[in-house]
């Protein structure tokens, strides 16, 4: 048995911030686990630029980004072990993990990170009938296809699903030399951001058909072409407005959805839309000593937002790792109408500074108010020009309002237009 | 080369002929069309040893099934395949269908099905707490279970290479030629010839017999349409659940299957196509509604893929299996449909004893029933798993996340006898692949190590052999 103040499940931004604000903050009794074969998460395949705006002022790409991260990692001396899948938590923070080299490893933590990042959802999910064809493949699957291993996975495309990696993938295929017939979105928008649309598309020509899905998929070995349909407000085929579109391959940018087996298994609660666990201010779960953050949290747009929720996270693990932290009463948070999840759902009332709370809203406003309520009474009122699904929104609980907070309060965030 | 028997169809029919021929002083080769075994109607089924209560007693499909379900057992047991004798429940929604469950009970009984019983609403719902309360009464078939299809053929195809069969994959029968007491089977490109010829080609028997002039046969593809959903809602039955039948088949069922997910289905629709094996929307939402009416709490939410499989029904509603009536040699087993799958043991029997009586075969005294066991690292203790990895590292890399599958496995998928030459022979194989994100992480690792094993680029590799290519070429 090993032994560690804070073991850390994921290598990808996440994991190396949370490890490395853990480290700033006095622990220095670290692992971090990965499974793939270096540091650095599902950025290593984003070799688009766009990432570190927020948090360097800079345009980096995906790996420029990581590598920024893994070369403090080192510098710091935290210890990681690649190639290493964690298998297993156990009630007592036990987390069981193999590789090759150490074959299976049971290392007993304090505290626990899970950092395990996200998947792309698969075709299934959408219940798209037809045939059993190759050349359906997620975007992702696409992306590390072009971008690592240097390969074609086709040459006529339609994208399915307006989301950033799908956009990216219309690019990228493009400059490939493939033609990409199309990217069709259920929904009347996109969820992807709006510099994606503008960059990835419209600079190139591809059309977006909003409101569109595709409903059936031809050929037998490969694929030969798509059915697609508008939808209407219910998001089912409009009869009379299927079009068959020729090509060869279909990608697939529907959604993401956090990888959290290990934490379903250990019995960690989980939030039924964000598909992450319930946490606190400093993203602990309701397992005490199990952090969250990252992906595997919720799904962020920006990998800059991961990064900063990933240090709450890694200063929470160091505060319970050093003793510093004290039972508190809660207060949890609560989206109403259009506002679908807030991070994080409870807040400890003898938090000491600050809280943000991120949430995202169903569908695409202008000029609306965001509003926030504690018990029934407005705390926050603010207008805010554009709100769209594809964009996480924050607003601030400050100190001063905490302190009036009493226990099992509830604190709201509307949208007003 | 020159062979005892040849075996057209590498389905579970095929199989477990190839199997029980080796079991006699026989050369045998076993030839499919496909890259792979199990690759026709045996990939996609409902995956339920049948009790054997639906056929007329009689048939051959009575006959067979009862004996097939007796000895699932122990040949599940020899070659390592999981089956769990789960029983079925027929559900009864009104009186009328309670007085069908009747007639069901004693059909099984003239059968030979043991145990059957009929609950009433409340033993029926103490066993199955999520099946609908407007359920009124079922009938228990306690001999039921649950197989997977394909594991079961890939296991018993394993088997028969070891005892000496091999195995011939892209060899689509285009022509049989005979000289009197030697076929001449081929493709077209190759040839392998035979003194008998075992026809299990599936929906495409009645071709298979065409091409010796035997016109006897006329199969029909019936379609059924499935859905599979993930291993979080696989706890909502424990039993398999069918509706009372209907004259189209057994009605839409729910069933878990060995591996713990959630089938619902099959619908059952005649159509021209023997290739045509899509799914469709409006279908698959008439399975919904009506697997729904079992178990209410179904959902399309938890929907990870949808297949379909086509049944090869024969106009006499029985499975046809004998000596052609123009060639003593060629034994067609023809009309495979439900309960094919549960059948197969005595299927490949029956076939075995057919050829033996007619040439006389001895015993093959160095047969071996027994397929190891292929290493499953999801179901070990971490004491087994610490062992296994010292011993092979392969296994302390996990290369499928979803169903936590080694690359000792996926080794050994490929390097297995008859083993995987594409990605969904190593998803059959290991699973790898078949989880919740459908092969999106692992997919292109598993074509990685296709094609370091089998020496060839990673875009020469396909998803299920002929054009199903993954990936073209180079990047600029
Ligand atoms: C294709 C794509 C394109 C993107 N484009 C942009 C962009 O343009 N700009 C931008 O700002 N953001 C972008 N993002 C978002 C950004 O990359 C992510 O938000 C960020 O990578 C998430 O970090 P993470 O550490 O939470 O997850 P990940 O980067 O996914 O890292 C999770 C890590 O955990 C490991 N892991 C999981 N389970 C286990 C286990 N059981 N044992 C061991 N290790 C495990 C995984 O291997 C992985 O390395 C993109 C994301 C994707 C997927
Ligand atoms: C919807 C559905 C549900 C079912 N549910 C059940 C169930 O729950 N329980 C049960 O017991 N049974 C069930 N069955 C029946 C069962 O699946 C079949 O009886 C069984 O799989 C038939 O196997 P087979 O080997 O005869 O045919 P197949 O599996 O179709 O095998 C035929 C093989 O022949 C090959 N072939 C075809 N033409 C050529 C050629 N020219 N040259 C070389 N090879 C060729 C094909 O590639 C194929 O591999 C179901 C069937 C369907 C369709």
């Amino acid at each position: 048995m090993l032994n560690y103040d804070i073991v850390i499940i994921g290598g990808g931004p996440a994991g190396m911030a949370a490890a490395l604000k853990a480290k700033e903050c006095g622990v220095d009794s670290i692992l971090i686990l990965e499974r793939a074969e270096t540091l650095g998460g599902i950025l290593e395949q984003c070799i688009h630029t766009g990432f570190g705006l927020q948090y360097f002022g800079e345009e980096l790409s995906g790996p420029e980004y990581a590598s920024r991260f893994i070369d403090l990692v080192n510098k710091e001396k935290i210890e990681y072990k690649t190639d290493t899948m964690a298998l297993e938590i156990t009630d007592s923070n036990v987390v069981y993990a193999v590789n090759k080299k150490d074959g299976l490893l049971e290392i007993q933590a304090k505290a626990v990170i899970l950092a395990m990042g996200c998947r792309e959802r698969p075709r299934g999910a959408l219940n798209i009938p037809g045939t059993r064809a190759s050349g359906i493949m997620s975007a992702g699957t696409a992306q590390k296809y072009v971008n690592i291993d240097g390969y074609m996975p086709g040459k006529k495309v339609v994208i399915l699903g307006s989301g950033d990696i799908g956009l990216i993938m219309a690019r990228r295929m493009t400059l490939e030399g493939a033609k990409v017939e199309c990217v069709c979105e259920l929904m009347p928008y996109s969820s992807g951001l709006t510099r994606n649309i503008v960059q990835c598309l419209d600079d190139f020509g591809i059309p977006l058909y909003l409101s569109t899905t595709v409903i059936d998929i031809h050929g037998k070995d490969r694929v030969t072409g798509v059915t697609i349909a508008s939808v209407d407000e219910n998001r089912r085929p409009i009869p009379g407005t299927e079009r068959l579109i020729e090509c060869d391959t279909l990608l697939l940018s529907v959604g993401l959805i956090p990888e959290n087996e290990l934490t379903r298994a250990v019995g960690i609660g989980l939030d039924r839309v964000t598909n992450g666990a319930v946490v606190d201010e400093y993203r602990e779960t309701d397992h005490e000593g199990v952090f969250a953050c990252g992906n595997v949290l919720h799904v962020h747009d920006l990998v800059d937002f991961v990064t900063l929720e990933s240090q709450t996270a890694g200063e929470g693990a160091a505060r319970y790792v050093l003793g510093k932290k004290q039972k508190s009463d809660q207060v949890t948070t609560k989206g109403v109408g259009t506002v679908r999840y807030i991070v994080p759902q409870k807040i400890n009332l003898n938090n000491e500074g600050d809280v943000k709370l991120f949430f995202r809203v169903g569908n695409t406003f202008k000029n609306a108010t965001v509003k926030v309520k504690y018990n029934g009474n407005e705390l926050i009122s603010r207008k805010r020009p554009r709100l769209a699904p594809g964009e996480m929104e924050s607003v601030l609980i400050t100190k001063k309002m905490l302190d009036t907070f009493e226990k099992d309060g509830v604190i709201e965030i509307s949208v007003e237009v | 080369m020159n062979y005892d028997v040849a075996v057209i169809g590498a389905g579970v029919s095929g199989a477990f002929a190839a199997r029980e021929l080796t079991k006699y002083n026989l050369k045998v080769v076993l030839l499919d069309r496909c890259n792979d075994v199990a690759m026709g109607t045996t990939k996609a089924n409902s995956a339920i040893v049948h009790a054997g209560f639906d056929a007329v007693p009689g048939s051959l499909k009575a006959i067979l099934n009862v004996k097939g379900n007796a000895a699932m057992s122990d040949v599940c047991k020899e070659l390592h395949v999981p089956f769990k004798r789960i029983g079925s429940f027929v559900l009864a929604f009104s009186d009328e269908e309670t007085v069908t469950l009747r007639k069901l009970l004693e059909r099984g009984n003239e059968n030979g099905v043991p145990g059957l019983e009929i609950y009433d609403s409340e033993k029926l719902r103490s066993a199955e707490p999520n099946v609908s309360d407007k359920a009124v009464a079922a009938l228990w078939a306690p001999s039921a279970g649950i197989v997977c299809p394909y594991e079961l053929t890939i296991a018993a195809v394993e088997n028969a290479v070891k005892n000496g069969a091999e195995f011939i994959r892209n060899f689509r029968v285009s022509k049989i030629e005979d000289d009197g007491s030697v076929f001449t089977v081929s493709d077209g490109k190759q040839e392998v010839k035979a003194k008998y010829i075992v026809n299990a080609a599936g929906v495409y028997c009645d071709e298979i017999a065409a091409l010796i002039g035997d016109n006897s046969i006329h199969t029909i593809p019936r379609k059924g349409e499935y859905m599979l959903c993930d291993k979080s809602s696989g706890n909502l039955a424990s039993h398999v659940l069918f509706q009372c039948p209907t004259i189209m088949g057994k009605g839409a069922l729910v069933t878990p299957t060995v591996d713990g997910n959630l089938i619902l289905g099959p619908s059952a629709i005649d159509i021209e196509d023997k290739e045509d094996v899509a799914t469709h929307a409006d279908v698959l939402a008439d399975i919904l509604a009506k697997t729904q009416k079992s178990v209410p709490a179904v959902s399309t939410r938890d929907v990870i893929t949808s297949f379909a499989g086509l049944r090869a029904h024969l106009e006499s509603d029985d499975f046809l299996i004998g000596k052609s009536e123009k060639n003593g040699r060629f034994i067609n087993v023809a009309g495979i449909e439900s309960p094919g799958l549960s059948s197969a043991p005595a299927i490949g029997e029956m076939v075995a004893g057919i050829i033996t009586e007619d040439c006389g075969a001895a015993l093959n005294p160095s047969f071996d029933p027994v397929r190891e066991e292929p290493v499953r690292f999801r179901h070990m203790s971490n004491e087994q798993r610490k062992a296994l990895i010292e011993k092979n590292p392969a296994y302390g890399r996990i290369v499928c996340r979803c169903e936590t599958i080694t690359e000792g496995e996926i080794l050994d998928a490929i390097h297995a006898p008859a083993g995987a030459r594409d990605v969904d022979g190593v998803k059959r194989r290991t699973r790898a692949g078949m989880g919740r994100c459908q092969g999106g992480f692992c997919g292109s690792k598993v074509v990685e190590l296709l094609a370091r094993e089998l020496g060839v680029e990673i875009n020469e590799i396909t998803k299920f052999g002929g054009e199903s290519k993954i990936l073209y070429e180079r990047t600029k």
